[in-house]
């Protein structure tokens, strides 16, 4: 539709309000409460410009743009005379009882209220009346609280407890008083608190991490990378000062993270500051373990590899470039897996099925779907991020009943008031209670084989070619019918599980639902949660399983280990691992020091997710490109590089040809088909924008000429980065790059992240030029089966047929429990864990039971407890987990003492000593 | 000269019982509408010409024509009375509500007739606790006869009437802030469009109507619309509950033709002023309307002969300013009742107002200087209608610019001596 | 805890909401009614009946004037510093309130007889000036009959 703003015509969508249009089209124009991501509500008044009735309209009124519909071939004026006094009397409003603070304001110089004030051209204070103060409150380990300097955009409130569903945050008090924070001081319990240091377009909010080790952006050193926590491949910028990692922010992706991420993606970057940090090689000698030179590391590490049966163990957090490099070395025959032999089989059965179709969906998919069923997988813990798309699907059935009764998807509050506490269906079946539940139509506690035999009903119903369930329960298959007659009648249907319940009959289970909606001709959105940031990629690797590893360890068989990045003892119990590293000799290469370090002969120092560069697939099957943030000090390189310089060494051909990352990415390419496409997740080290490389380094950059003057006082040349595009300088490409490339958002007077407005096709669309990454599982081969849409509803796409067995009801045990794996957000994870503000909100370990049969072991909440299994035993206190049905017993995943037993397990459970 | 709203008010202050009401002839209305179809109440009080009496004067029947009718519309839908008078210099509604509160609920009934609507709230205003008391008598009367509840007057419709009483904040009156009020939530307003006819309570169609409004629909129904128009003596139809306070001789209020003139109502039914005081000029409709002075007495007191005398009708009940009273600390007291109520929501609003208030208080404490003009001015137009979210701070301004206008030599005094004259002996 | 009473007033008004969280200004009405205030333990008690957040309930409870989440005398004087009574003479009666109670407008006396707050326009504005004690309408108030009013709140 044609608009026309200040004299010049537009084409834009009828769909957006005029904000959007205009700020789509690259003009500037000020707001605050309206946002990208939550529409708008017209309470800071901030973007009114004028619009006139026609051409003969010389007065015009003025509207506030984000609160007008487009409509034909409207005329506006952002320039008028009358429209830009009024915003800048908003801004001499808002600034009435703001401190203007700026020095000491951990906001300064990427503030959206200081670009708007200047983009208003607001100057002088005539406001001369005490200021109002407030109280500051404690918040927890994330974030700062300093409410003077709020401007009461209420977009905190709005984000934390409309978006983000957040029960523990309101806006208090009314008029010039209004007060954004809890009834009581405390820490912040949503799981996406830390969105607020964006979503505040001012200093309330701020990053406590970045605090203790605060740096301007402007000061940063900025690249762009892919989260390191989870397997959704969220994007994000990290920051680097002094070799430092500073802070992590969303790097926008349209397909992925949009605007938003979760705490453990935000604040678990300190882990690359940690002190168990391995920052050069380390062998052991007679008398214990010292530091050696690199070229001595590489000499004996390539000594090693060559002396005799050498095993590689890969990583589903190490890049495909890596795991690929340790298995040039080694030999495919000899790689194998660095996961447990359950997760091995669970991401095998993850891959067929979805190789199988329908492909994986994008989190934007799954977010435009109307009903979800999710099946087995707890995801505001395993893919947090997941879980607030989660909460936006829900809304698509009141945004489009809204839009019948002609009520934009922008409106927000009008959307919310006509859909009040109505929302879209949404099933959860997990073991235990989840986050998720509040806005859960139904939910079912079960052991997984009950959740995989809830989903394989469903499947059934929905198409009675898929396999039928034997002695269903009649409350099961009424809720199966009731899920069934849901999904049927969606337009849109999503289906999510995961390997989070460890169950690969729940993992087939939500594949049937999927292909029996897909047979339908339904755009399903489909996606299956693996664990790490690159577990699918590394499943696509072809590895060996583990179990095999140790075997041939037991048996003598095995000279020497490599293990690439990886803490084998939380992949399976003590003893496998104890046997897989007695063997002569161990090499193992990592960024902090684990257990399996410990144990190692040779200690390489690899660099972590800030330091290196790589492919990782995500879950969706997204192939992404991850770039170092600044070179890595002392001995500290890539993963793939300490290979390849030891397949050097040994004059391995591989080693001789692979002088820099996209020769290693070539390499993979080749050898595997399937991630052939992995050469186009991102251009290549020779891509250059007008001759130039981009720079990680912004504009302003300050004290390159004499940040390092205590080492030496001329200035260093800056380090060359011989991997990709991006340049150790602030200078260079005059453009923008493309979005694989992007370093950070900014651009002229638009200094803080919102400036991301401006890298867009559209608002809230795609980032110019294509969002970042492919995707690899989307021509999904294999099986004779029906043709159905994509979830985008465009192609179509082959869907196999049902070859499913379905499990017999789960048994409950006398004496013994199911001992199912609980995720948890921050602990979990291992890499996030090793972050102190994460730590300080991880659980202790536990043992959880559920109240019955905790009162029936006479057990009370905190009592310790021995739990035995075949993988191994400890002393835990006992958490009683209300909605934890009986017979089953939950262990915190990847915390504790058990951490390496895969789960689930049978085991007993005793009253302590 | 008919009184109609007032007439059954009892003199000696007690409320008249349903008993009395119907033998008064009350309740014939109800059940008169009750056999008419909901479009012909509708086309009927559109003929009456009945504009809102809570202060905007939107014609009733052409809002309730807004609102989904028929077996297809939301369910349910809901009448709302706005019982929430916190307009600081009104106080008509109270007079009905502790009058008369039968008149109201039989109104409610036949509103909520023409929209279909079978649930309702009266929502009253916390501190009038003496209506709060009559209306849940009143209410309890006509549940038991079988006139609210299930099956009204065995017409088959359901009409539930609650009561409900407010935490207290001026921003329960405005239509929409009231919606969020009943919801439970804050009393922030809400964006329009969408009407509260067609997205109002929980999301539901809802029309919220002032108490004075709806009380004129059993008379409506009873005498018909041409009957009403000429209640009026200007082309406003009906009667209109008129109010004086300040230092006049007999502050009160009284029901008389729509259009009296200002001076009438000074000076014939107010009594004029007191002695030793004499009129410097009046807020005609509440606090939140623009000034008129003596030039301006001959006003026919009408929504249109009001406004183009540059200010509004609004509720209708007057604030008088004599001149022993100091007009800046009288918008003092204004500005600061509004910045008070200010709900928080929107910049111009929370900021200009209180902004404006202690510009307001600096003169008036002697501390103002010659560029406070140009903020005041400022802060007025700033929150100029459609520049706020709602119609609070619009209003709010109303008698701000009128006194800069009206009383400048009044600011600049103050300015110029340092002191308010009034406060420290003239 | 809410008492049972508390309970069954505040059910009786959420019976008449679609949601039960809309009853959330009538539920911090009767809680104050029975105990003249609203602490934060009832807050939290108020949020667990309705199904909702602390949070939330003490958002509604901040913003509405009528709700005390402070403790409050014994008797609430309110007296109206709305227009008409300013106009009126609202302060020269509120100057006499203070000197009479010995506290500031906002306080509770040190005998906890009496809290003194101000409050908008009473609806009266034609007996002007005017006050509330406990709920109950003074008008027409001059110096001399605040005395005796007060007298009447032991
Ligand atoms: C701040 C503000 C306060 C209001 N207070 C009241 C009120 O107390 N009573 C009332 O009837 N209308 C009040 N109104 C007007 C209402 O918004 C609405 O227009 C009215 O209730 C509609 O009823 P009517 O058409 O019968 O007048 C107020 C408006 C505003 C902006
Ligand atoms: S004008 Fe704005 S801040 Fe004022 S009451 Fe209305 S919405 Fe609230
Ligand atoms: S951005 Fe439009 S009013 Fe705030």
């Amino acid at each position: 539709m044609k608009i026309v703003v200040d004299k010049k015509e537009y084409e834009v969508d009828p769909r957006e309000n005029l904000l959007e249009a205009c700020l789509g089209r690259g003009l500037d124009l000020p707001y605050f409460c309206w946002h990208p991501a939550m529409g708008s509500v017209g309470a800071c008044r901030q973007c009114a410009v004028k619009v006139y009735r026609d051409e003969n309209d010389a007065r015009g009124r003025i509207v506030m743009a984000c609160m007008t519909p487009i409509t034909p071939n409207l005329l506006a004026s952002i320039d008028d005379a009358e429209a830009r006094e009024f915003r800048a009397g908003i801004v001499e409003g808002l600034m009435e009882s703001h401190p203007h603070d700026c020095p000491v304001c951990d906001e300064g110089g990427e503030c959206h209220l200081q670009d708007m004030t200047v983009m208003t051209g607001h100057n002088y204070r005539r406001f001369e009346f005490p200021k109002r103060t407030f109280h500051n409150q404690y918040l927890g380990p994330l974030l700062n609280h300093e409410m003077n300097r709020c401007i009461q955009c209420y977009r905190c409130t709005r984000f934390y407890t409309e978006y983000a569903g957040g029960k523990d945050f309101a806006v208090l008090k009314l008029r010039h008083l209004v007060y954004f924070g809890r009834a009581e001081a405390g820490v912040l319990e949503n799981e996406f608190s830390g969105n607020l240091v964006e979503v505040c377009p001012t200093g309330v909010f701020t990053d406590k991490t970045l605090k203790r080790h605060y740096t301007r952006k402007w000061d940063l050193q900025m690249a762009p990378t892919v989260c390191a926590h989870c397997a959704l491949g969220c994007n994000v910028t990290a920051g680097e000062r002094y070799g430092t990692l500073r802070r992590i922010v969303n790097r926008y992706n349209g397909q992925i993270n949009g605007y938003f991420l979760c705490d453990r993606g935000r604040f678990g970057y300190e882990h690359v500051n940690s002190p168990k940090r391995i920052r050069s090689a380390r062998a052991r000698r007679d008398a214990g373990a010292a530091e050696i030179p690199k070229a001595e590391a590489l000499d004996r590490f390539s000594s090693l590899a060559a002396g005799g049966k050498t095993l590689g163990i890969g990583s589903p957090r190490a890049s495909l470039e890596s795991n690929f490099a340790l298995r040039a070395l080694v030999g495919p025959e000899n790689f194998y897996a660095g996961v447990s032999d359950a997760s091995y089989d669970l991401l095998a059965a993850m891959l067929q099925v979805l190789r199988q179709g329908p492909a994986p969906a994008s989190l934007r998919q799954i977010e435009h779907g109307d009903a979800a069923l999710v099946l087995g997988e707890d995801v505001t813990n395993s893919a947090p991020r997941l879980a607030l798309t989660l909460r936006q699907t829900i809304r698509q059935a009141g945004l489009e009943q809204a839009e019948k009764m002609r009520v934009p998807r922008w409106q927000d509050h009008a959307v919310r008031e006509l859909a009040q506490k109505d929302h879209g269906p949404l099933f959860i079946a997990t073991p235990y209670p989840t986050r998720l539940d509040d806005v859960a139509t139904e939910t079912y506690r079960a052991a997984p084989d009950d959740i995989a035999r809830l989903g394989f009903a469903v499947a059934h119903l929905l198409d009675p070619a898929s396999p039928a369930v034997p002695d269903l329960a009649e409350p099961l298959r009424a809720l199966a019918g009731r899920i069934a007659d849901t999904l049927q009648a969606a337009a849109r249907p999503v289906v999510v599980s995961g390997t989070g319940a460890g169950s690969a009959a729940v993992l087939r289970a939500a594949a049937d639902v999927a292909r029996a909606l897909a047979k339908a001709g339904k755009p399903v959105a489909f996606s299956l949660q693996a664990e790490e940031r690159n577990s699918l990629g590394f499943a696509m690797m072809e590895p060996k399983p583990l179990g095999r590893a140790v075997d041939a360890a037991r048996a003598g068989e095995v000279q020497t280990v490599i293990v690439l990045e990886n803490d084998l003892y939380r992949r399976a119990p003590a003893a496998a691992i104890d046997a897989l590293l007695a063997a002569p000799h161990v090499v193992a290469l990592d960024a902090l020091e684990t257990r399996t370090t410990a144990k190692a002969e040779l200690v390489i120092p690899a660099a972590p997710f800030a330091e290196a560069d790589g492919t990782v697939v995500s879950s969706e099957g997204r192939a992404q490109r991850f770039f170092r943030v600044y070179p890595p000090a002392g001995g500290v390189q890539d993963s793939w590089r300490w290979l390849a310089d030891v397949l050097g060494l040994l004059a391995r051909p591989e080693g001789l040809a692979w002088k820099d990352l996209d020769d290693v990415v070539e390499a993979v390419a080749r050898a595997f088909p399937s991630l052939a496409r992995i050469r186009d997740a991102a251009p290549g080290a020779g891509f250059r924008i007008a001759g130039a490389k981009i720079p990680r380094e912004p504009h302003r950059y300050s004290g390159r000429t004499s940040m390092l003057a205590n080492i030496q006082v001329s200035e260093p040349k800056p380090p060359e980065d011989p991997d990709s595009a991006l340049s150790y300088t602030m200078e260079g490409a005059p453009v923008e790059p493309p979005a694989a490339l992007l370093p950070f958002f900014w651009t002229g007077g638009w200094n803080s992240i919102q400036a991301v407005n401006k890298f867009q096709e559209e608002i809230a669309g795609p980032l110019r030029g294509g969002d970042a990454g492919v995707r690899l599982l989307d021509q999904a081969a294999g099986g004779a089966g029906t043709l159905a849409r994509a979830p985008d509803g465009s192609a179509s796409v082959p869907v196999a047929g049902y070859l499913d067995s379905v499990p017999a009801p789960f048994a409950p045990r006398r004496g013994e429990w199911l001992i199912v794996p609980r995720h948890h957000i921050f602990g979990s994870e291992e890499l996030s864990a090793e972050a102190p503000a994460i730590a300080e909100l991880s659980p202790q370990p536990y043992v959880a039971l559920g109240p019955s049969d905790a009162a029936a072991l006479g057990a009370a909440p905190g009592a310790v407890v021995n739990v035995k299994s075949e993988a191994g035993s400890a002393s835990l206190p006992l958490r009683v987990e209300p909605g934890l049905p009986a017979g089953l017993a939950a262990l915190p995943a990847g915390l504790g003492p058990l951490a390496g037993i895969p789960l689930p397990v049978w085991g007993r459970i005793e009253l302590g000593r | 000269m008919e009184t109609p709203l007032t007439a059954k008010i009892r003199p000696d202050g007690e409320m008249i019982d349903l008993a009395a009401y119907e033998r008064a002839g009350g309740y014939q209305a109800a059940r008169k509408a009750m056999r008419m179809a909901p479009a012909e109440i509708t086309e009927l009080v559109k003929k009456s010409t009945l504009r809102g009496r809570g202060g905007a004067g939107f014609p009733t029947g052409q809002k309730w024509s807004f609102v989904p009718l028929g077996p297809a519309a939301p369910r349910p839908k809901y009448l709302i009375a706005n019982a929430d008078e916190m307009e600081p210099g009104t106080f008509k509604d109270r007079v009905l509500l502790e009058g008369d509160p039968h008149e109201l609920i039989e109104g409610m009934i036949v509103a909520a007739r023409a929209i279909e609507a079978e649930r309702g709230y009266i929502f009253l205003r916390g501190e009038y606790t003496d209506a709060a008391a009559r209306l849940s008598r009143a209410l309890a009367e006509a549940s038991a006869k079988g006139y609210l509840g299930r099956n009204v007057f065995g017409s088959g419709a359901d009409f539930d009437l609650r009561l409900h009483l407010s935490g207290g904040r001026y921003m329960c009156g405005e239509e929409t802030g009231l919606l969020n009020a009943l919801e439970g939530k804050r009393a922030n307003p809400r964006a329009k469009p969408p009407f509260p006819q067609v997205s109002g309570l929980f999301g539901k169609p809802s029309i919220v109507q002032n108490v004075e409004t709806l009380c004129n629909l059993p008379h409506i129904l009873d005498k018909g619309a041409d009957w009403f128009v000429k209640l009026g003596l200007t082309g406003d139809g009906g009667t209109k509950l008129y109010g004086a306070s300040g230092k006049v001789k007999k502050p009160g209020c009284w029901e008389l033709p729509m259009g009296t003139p200002l001076r009438e109502l000074l000076e014939r039914y107010a009594g004029g002023m007191r002695d030793g005081v004499r009129f410097r000029g009046v807020l005609p409709g509440g606090a939140s309307t623009d000034f008129l002075t003596a030039d301006h007495l001959d006003v026919p007191m009408d929504f249109t002969a009001v406004a183009k005398a540059g200010s509004r009708l609004g509720t209708g009940t007057m604030i008088v300013l004599d001149d022993k009273t100091c007009p800046v600390g009288m918008v003092h007291n204004l500005e600061h009742f509004f910045a008070q109520e200010s709900c928080g929501w929107c910049t111009p609003c929370w900021s200009g107002l209180h902004w404006a208030e202690e510009i307001l208080w600096a003169i008036e404490s002697g501390r103002g200087t010659p560029a406070d003009f140009d903020r005041l001015d400022h802060v007025t137009k700033m929150c100029g209608p459609g520049n706020t979210f709602c119609a609070l701070a619009p209003g709010a301004v109303e008698p701000l610019q009128s006194a800069l206008k009206y009383f400048r030599e009044d600011f600049e005094r103050h300015i110029r001596e340092k002191r308010c004259p009034w406060r420290n002996g003239q | 805890m809410l008492t049972p009473e508390e309970q069954r007033e505040i059910e009786e008004e959420a019976a008449h909401f679609p949601l039960r969280r809309a009853a959330s200004i009538d539920a911090l009405r009767v809680v104050q009614k029975h105990r003249g205030w609203v602490s934060d333990d009832a807050v939290k008690d108020i949020a667990a009946f309705l199904d909702t957040s602390p949070d939330d309930i003490d958002s509604v409870a901040t913003f509405y004037n009528l709700i005390f989440r402070k403790p409050v005398g014994r008797h609430v004087i309110m007296v109206c510093d709305s227009v008409s009574c300013w106009v009126m003479g609202y302060e020269g009666l509120r100057d006499r309130l203070k000197s009479r109670l010995g506290i500031e407008m906002g306080q509770t006396t040190s005998d906890g007889r009496f809290t003194l707050l101000p409050v908008v326009c009473l609806g009266a504005c034609d007996r002007a000036p005017t006050m509330i004690v406990d709920g109950q309408l003074h008008a027409n108030l001059d110096l001399e009959t605040i005395d005796r009013i007060l007298e009447r709140y032991p």
